[in-house]
């Protein structure tokens, strides 16, 4: 790639380096080579052979989102590591990191080299394998996570359950703090929440479904959390919902433990009541809570308790999906909207402003995976979202790049979005199409 | 023929029943008596009225139904159930099928979309579908064309259990209004007391759910109801008393340790009555495990109206069926 | 709006149709007066002490509800409301006087056929209505007609005292 990309006048927003100003961003050979102020006057740096004009847009780095799932290999009727690479594009992210609850699951080295390779073939964005904790994700012996390090594993996780024995989690966090890895851990007791398909508390009793109580997820947070202070590990607890879990994870800040914390756009914008339609659609694990726990998860964005936002993009095929409420799986897709859903969420009400948003979307993630990544700074890869953030537009599930369908968004009215999706100086998407290498 | 012999009765009801002329019945489908007005509920219980006569007389049917299909689909076993629906089609001169979704290819697995778009394909007008899971009849009325009746969906509603239920208690005690019903047993894991609670509730009476604290969430307060969990201390209270099953399973998962102490905490004994209103009405959806929820001199004493509401649940599926048909073909 | 029969008329129709009635009757003979519900059973009890005047003994009165017997549920929708059929006495072997207010396509005496042949075997049906107002679609005639009117396309509405508020009977051109 010997050619240059200027991106004009944007509003640059780089958290990661304090930048919020209107600026040019030039590319060159994939790099990032200089943001300087616009020239007053002058037309065109004529030394660029590409120019995207991003007046009225803000321009940050690529968009990461720590907390996907890709189902390969194991499960490509419902996504691919392409169809996913082409979601997160699409969306306006330019680095995903996958979970390992794939079949088999993503345990050794092999099986990370194996998620680089298909990236790699896929060449849409970077895409970072989380090596399972345990072997087989079955929460008794520990993977090999010093090869999986070395094959590229920039996290490990169980994720679809959590590391019940306390044992093997104390085990876990020990043996990571040697890779400077964090464990992120899917938070829920599998006794207290066993049989359960929604929230516990009134909406549940009322409508006759079995609940996962709050208190499954806090609990197994305090403990961890415990752990996590013994063995002085990186701990991240992943797609926090509920009031409690906010307030573990803050004492927990302040107690000077290494915990992060994330949450995804459906916690922020929905709650268990949606669950009364009996729409699956509104099936997920950690499940919609309630309006308070709702609430208490802005307070923690808000706050800086929860540090990144994540999709947990869940695809399951139809059919699927159609079962009974107690047999469909657990699971929505969200890359495609993410960055709408989070606006809506947090912006629009005022919550917080743009660049806030996009720190969590970018130099905090890439801080709990050590990506280089996140951040605009000269020399890095020029992974850049253009992002337009007064868009109107509407959610259309038929038209998803996702191989899955499995929303309850669709139809909804969102503004924000991403214009032009550039990963190592190569637009990767772009909403006018001639646009895209 | 007529359903009571007290014609001052007879007029009331006749009088209530032209001050409600105006009441139209909407529903192709029933799936919840949460769903429904006092009014839709009180046009169900007397349009049962109507068909009460029909059971008892020498040809027990008539054609409202002629020619018109009912299909039931039940997922989960209930012989009780499902012959009281049989019964009721028949009556209506329906054209009855079963469908049982057990011994079919169907598990779970496959989708429940294809399962009943097949059925329908059979032009079939009425699905009785009774499952194990909550909102299932819900997911099949918005696939369908046909009528659905909810015969029971997980721990959610039973609706035809709540109105046969609340019939035989209009019909004992001439009104609903100001009774005092006691929900007694495994309140939490049971359709049929949520279905109890919307409809009484929606007609005036008070509710008051009796059982371990287990098995009687908190969250039944915020639904309307009272609880209590000392069984002894508010009996005497009561106008009816509706006892829930207990199933054995539960005590695996730990509500409650034992069967012995269960009844002898929350069992209706001999004993236990004799603190009760001499003329308390003793009710069970059935099937009865005598000695546990309920002693066999209870079940079969004055006091019971088990049997009575079996036959109740005749009348009251026919006119389930037929206002939602006629809801279905007027629309 | 023209007004055919006011209160005055109603009555003097239904003591006429009275006299023809008890006529009719055989000797030693049971009978039961059987209104069909809304309108029908009121007439049926107003013509009761008219035939017990004119030395009809121990006459049954009964009502009788056809909704479930219709075969235009489709068409009338949700709003037929179904009511109980009160008919406290044996029908078998009686002579009974079924009775309507209004007669147009025969439909709705098809149905009262129906219902009652499901509750035994009487020994004579004989219908009484109190206006004919043509447009037969069945082949069934009244017995015993109040009142004709001239035109088929006219909409007649009886109104009954009890039911309505006054005794009439109205013709909408």
């Amino acid at each position: 790639m010997t050619d240059r990309l200027l991106i004009k006048s944007g509003r640059v927003i780089d958290p990661s380096q304090g930048i919020d100003k209107i600026a040019d961003v030039l590319i060159e050979k994939g790099r990032i080579v200089s943001i300087e102020p616009q020239e007053p006057g002058s037309g065109s740096k004529s030394q660029a052979t590409r120019q995207i004009d991003a007046s009225g847009k803000i321009v940050c780095p690529g968009l990461i989102d720590m907390h996907v799932h890709l189902r390969e290999p194991g499960h490509e009727d419902e996504e691919t590591i392409a169809s996913g690479a082409a979601a997160a594009v699409a969306g306006g992210f330019t680095s995903i990191a996958c979970m390992p609850n794939t079949e088999p699951a993503i345990d050794t080295e092999a099986m990370i080299e194996f998620v680089y390779r298909q990236a790699a073939r896929a060449g849409l964005c970077n895409v970072y394998p989380i090596g399972a904790i345990t072997k087989g994700r079955e929460g008794k012996e520990l993977a090999e996570m010093g090869q999986m390090v070395r094959a590229g594993a920039v996290g490990f996780s169980d994720d679809g359950c959590g590391v019940a024995n306390p044992a093997v989690m104390f085990r876990a966090l020990q043996y990571a703090t040697m890779f400077n890895r964090a464990i992120i851990q899917h938070c829920e007791d599998a006794d207290m929440a066993a049989g359960g398909v929604m929230n516990a508390g009134f909406t549940a009793t009322r409508i006759g479904l079995p609940g996962i109580p709050a208190i499954a997820e806090e609990m197994m947070i305090q403990r961890d959390l415990s752990l996590a202070a013994e063995t002085r590990a990186r701990y991240h607890v992943a797609h926090l919902s509920t009031a409690g879990s906010v307030q573990l994870v803050r004492e927990g800040k302040q107690r000077g433990i290494a915990v992060t914390a994330e949450v995804c756009p459906h916690h922020l914008l929905l709650t268990e009541e949606a669950c009364a339609t009996y729409d699956t659609n509104y099936k997920m694990n950690p499940p919609l809570r309630s309006r308070a726990d709702v609430d208490a998860c802005i307070a923690g964005v808000v706050d800086g308790t929860i540090d990144c936002l994540v999709t947990d993009h869940a695809p399951h095929g139809e059919e699927e999906k159609e079962l009974d409420f107690q047999s469909a799986p657990f699971g929505i897709i969200g890359l495609e909207i993410a960055l709408g859903l989070f606006a809506k969420a947090l912006i629009e009400p005022g919550h917080v402003d743009w660049p806030r948003l996009i720190a969590m979307l970018t130099i905090n993630p890439a801080r709990v995976l050590q990506l280089d990544k996140g951040t605009l700074r000269l020399g890095t890869d020029a992974d850049v979202t253009i992002i337009d953030p007064a868009m109107n537009w509407t959610v259309k599930v038929g038209e998803f790049r996702s191989k899955s369908r499995n929303c309850p968004f669709d139809g909804w009215k969102l503004s924000g979005r991403a214009t032009h999706t550039i990963v190592a100086g190569v637009v990767r998407f772009s909403l006018e199409p001639a646009a895209v290498a | 023929m007529s359903t009571t012999g007290d014609p001052v009765q007879k007029a009331k009801s006749a009088a209530a029943a032209s001050e409600r002329e105006s009441v139209v019945w909407p529903h192709r489908h029933l799936l919840a008596l949460e769903d429904l007005t006092a009014d839709e509920i009180r046009l169900i219980l007397d349009t049962a009225e109507a068909f009460e006569d029909v059971s008892t007389r020498s040809v027990k049917k008539v054609p409202a139904l002629r020619g018109r299909v009912v299909v039931n689909l039940f997922f989960e076993d209930s012989t009780r159930t499902k012959t009281s629906f049989v019964l009721a089609a028949q009556r209506l001169s329906a054209d009855v099928v079963d469908f049982s979704a057990k011994s079919s290819s169907l598990s779970k697995g496959e989708s429940i979309r294809d399962t009943v778009r097949n059925i329908e394909a059979m032009g079939v007008d009425l699905l009785i579908v009774r499952h194990h899971v909550a909102g299932t009849p819900h997911l099949i009325a918005r696939n369908v064309g046909c009528c659905v009746i909810n015969a029971g969906d997980g721990r959610h509603e039973h609706p035809t259990q709540g109105l046969l239920d609340i019939y035989t208690m209009r019909q004992v005690k001439g009104r609903i209004e100001g009774l005092e019903v006691a929900i007694v047993g495994d309140v939490a894991n049971s359709r049929v007391a949520r279905s109890n609670l919307h409809g009484l509730l929606k007609l005036g009476a008070e509710v008051t759910m009796v059982g371990p604290t287990t098995l009687v969430p908190r969250a039944f307060e915020k639904m309307g109801a009272r609880i209590a969990h000392d069984f002894d201390r508010v009996i005497e209270q009561f106008d009816v008393i509706n006892m829930l099953r207990i199933q054995r399973e539960r005590i695996s998962s730990n509500v409650f340790p034992s069967l012995q102490e269960y009844s002898r905490l929350f069992g209706l004994s001999a004993q236990r009555m004799k603190r009760a209103k001499p003329d308390v009405l003793v009710m069970h959806p059935g099937p009865i495990n005598r000695g546990i929820e309920m002693a066999a001199s209870v079940a079969d004493g004055a006091n019971s109206a088990v049997l009575r509401q079996v036959t109740n649940g005749l009348a009251v599926r026919m006119a389930v069926m037929f206002l939602c048909k006629q809801a279905a073909e007027g629309s | 709006m023209k007004t055919l029969l006011d209160e005055k008329g109603i009555r003097r129709t239904l003591e006429r149709l009275a006299d023809e009635i008890s006529a009719s009757i055989p000797r030693n003979c049971p009978v039961g007066v059987i209104g069909i519900r809304r309108r029908g059973d009121e007439l049926a009890r107003r013509l009761l002490p008219m035939l017990e005047a004119r030395g009809v003994r121990e006459v049954a009165y009964g009502s009788l509800d056809i909704t479930l017997y219709r075969d235009d549920l489709a068409e009338i929708g949700p709003s037929a409301v179904v009511r109980t059929t009160e008919i406290d006495f044996d029908i078998e072997g009686r002579y009974l006087i079924l009775v309507d207010d209004v007669i147009f396509t025969g439909r709705s005496i098809r149905a009262a056929l129906q219902a009652l042949i499901d509750l035994g075997r009487p020994r004579a049906v004989r219908l009484v209505v109190l206006v004919d107002r043509g447009g037969r679609e069945y082949p069934i005639q009244p017995d015993f007609t109040g009142l004709r009117t001239s035109s088929d396309s006219q909409h007649v509405t009886v109104y009954l005292e009890s039911i309505d508020g006054a005794d009439k009977v109205e013709v909408q051109p």
